[in-house]
């Protein structure tokens, strides 16, 4: 479980985030969306510790990790996994490599083991027979999933996404929300995913948290979405024609 | 603006390598790192120093020839000119100059390119410490192999000067040999590695913090790129005159 109290942010004289206060739930895929330039990307980095809060509480299980030291935060940094949005993939190493990093870094293996385990991990998101192929002779789909089984690779207690599906075809973004899904209900981890598409909130947003201009303006469920009266929550889900003839036949149902 | 400009990057720079210097997690992934950096800093440089240093050491030969048209002067000098010449500054300071074009800008675009794609964030989040992991290795790697490639340029220089010496017709092969074992000073060449040494950390770290702290996109990588040439030239200029006071006065 994560909880953020009382967040804030600014960047000079913008505040960016303007008291964020919420849980996100362990076993459960949890969605911030909100419009270009409503701070979710800040929110997100701001979590990871990427970038320092001005004041609030992050809370990682049981420990504060604002507060904590330089080697408790490296420690919970170890828990975490993370699918950047472009992937972040070592451009110098081939995906087995990339896949095994973590494994290289922090653990004692032996490369048997940790093949076996690079294997387990591309298995998992079926990406089979790739492990000697660089970043660059695979498609945006295939290095989401390296990217993935990156993120596994240590057996993460927290998982964060940032855009899964940016730059993915409609199937190929349903396949990796469908991953992350079963990835987090499989390890009981606590995900956490930054997203404004539309699809991926109604696939697979077990709790969803709506920021708009740097504020918490709504939290619910996907279920919820369709029922509530918050305006600006609205005008973003079902900005489009058949967003709002979906939601007319949804309230009418 | 330029007083505070210069001491912002001094802090900044001094607590990157605070985190560069910060003792390696895997001492096997550093050891691992330390020879692809040798790889690609230091062996694929070892073509075009070796043509550089030939080529200058040629002309140096045919100038200094050139500018001591004298029967009052002996021959041999030309071969002593050239080996001083190549020996205490351009085999260190001139290929250090051109070092900070090739190696500098690689350096600079590649973690900036890191930096723009997520990839040092992703390291971050991983908890390793990527300036340790990234610039550590380009460092150690620069200050243990341009040693030799120092050695390299200076036999070459040499050798260049007298093949294209002799060739023209400027100098005979003896008297080339007496003019590089004349008053040969072997200390020379120490000054010269040391001087050497230094220029590759300054090469690599300030390349490496321009690099590093790349902010925006491709524009700023390549902004950084040049900015990492520009500066790490003018530093080592100013080292070489600070080194040649301290080592030869």
């Amino acid at each position: 479980m994560i909880q953020l109290k009382n967040v804030y942010k600014s960047f000079g004289d913008r505040t960016i985030l303007n008291d964020i206060s919420v849980t996100f739930e362990k076993g459960k895929t949890n969605l911030i969306i909100g419009q270009s330039g409503s701070g979710k990307t800040v929110l997100l980095k701001s979590i990871v510790g990427l970038l320092e809060i001005d004041s609030g509480d992050i809370i990682y299980g049981d420990t504060n990790f604002t507060t904590s030291d330089f080697l408790t935060k490296k420690e919970i940094r170890k828990q975490i996994g993370m699918l950047f949005q472009g992937g972040a993939l070592f451009d110098s190493s081939t995906v087995e490599e990339n896949v095994g990093f973590p494994l290289d870094m922090f653990t004692d293996m032996t490369d048997e083991e940790k093949l076996e385990r690079v294997n387990f991990c591309l298995k998992r998101v079926r990406l089979e027979n790739a492990n000697h192929l660089f970043p660059s002779e695979i498609s945006g789909g295939m290095k989401k999933r390296v990217a993935i089984a990156r993120a596994i690779a240590l057996q993460p207690k927290y998982l964060f996404c940032d855009e899964p599906n940016s730059g993915l075809d409609p199937m190929t973004s349903i396949i990796i929300d469908n991953l992350i899904k079963e990835i987090t209900e499989e390890y009981e981890i606590t995900t956490i995913v930054n997203t404004h598409d539309m699809n991926s909130v109604m696939e697979i947003g077990d709790k969803v948290v709506f920021i708009y201009k740097g504020n918490k303006s709504w939290e619910g469920s996907k279920d919820d979405i369709f029922h509530s009266d918050n305006e600006t929550l609205n005008d973003f889900v079902f900005a489009s024609p058949l967003g709002k003839k979906i939601k007319s036949l949804v309230r009418s149902a | 603006m330029l007083p505070k400009g210069l001491f912002y990057h001094l802090g900044q720079y001094y607590m990157l390598m605070g985190k560069v210097f910060a003792k390696p997690e895997k001492h096997k992934l550093f050891y691992k790192q330390f020879v692809k950096e040798v790889s690609a800093l230091g062996l694929s440089s070892l073509g075009i120093i070796a043509i550089i240093s030939l080529f200058m050491g040629a002309v140096i030969t045919i100038q200094t020839a050139y500018n001591t048209e004298n029967p009052l002067l002996p021959p041999y000098l030309i071969g002593l000119a050239a080996r001083d010449s190549i020996l205490l500054e351009f085999s260190s300071t001139m290929i250090a100059l051109i070092l900070a074009g090739k190696v500098g800008s690689s350096i600079a675009s590649e973690l900036g390119t890191m930096r723009v794609t997520e990839q040092i964030d992703a390291l971050e989040i991983m908890g390793v410490n990527s300036a340790g992991y990234l610039i550590l290795p380009k460092i150690t790697a620069a200050m243990a192999f341009n040693p030799f490639l120092c050695l390299v340029s200076m036999t070459v220089g040499i050798f260049g000067g007298w093949l294209v010496g002799t060739a023209v017709g400027v100098i005979t092969t003896e008297q080339y040999i007496i003019g590089i074992q004349y008053a040969f000073e072997p200390y020379y060449i120490t000054y010269s590695v040391i001087k050497t040494i230094v220029f590759a950390f300054i090469i690599t770290s300030i390349s490496a913090y321009y690099g590093y702290n790349v902010e925006g996109g491709s524009l700023e990588v390549g902004r950084s790129s040049t900015r990492a040439v520009v500066y790490s030239s003018v530093v080592i200029l100013l080292f070489n005159l600070i080194l040649t006071q301290l080592l030869l006065s």
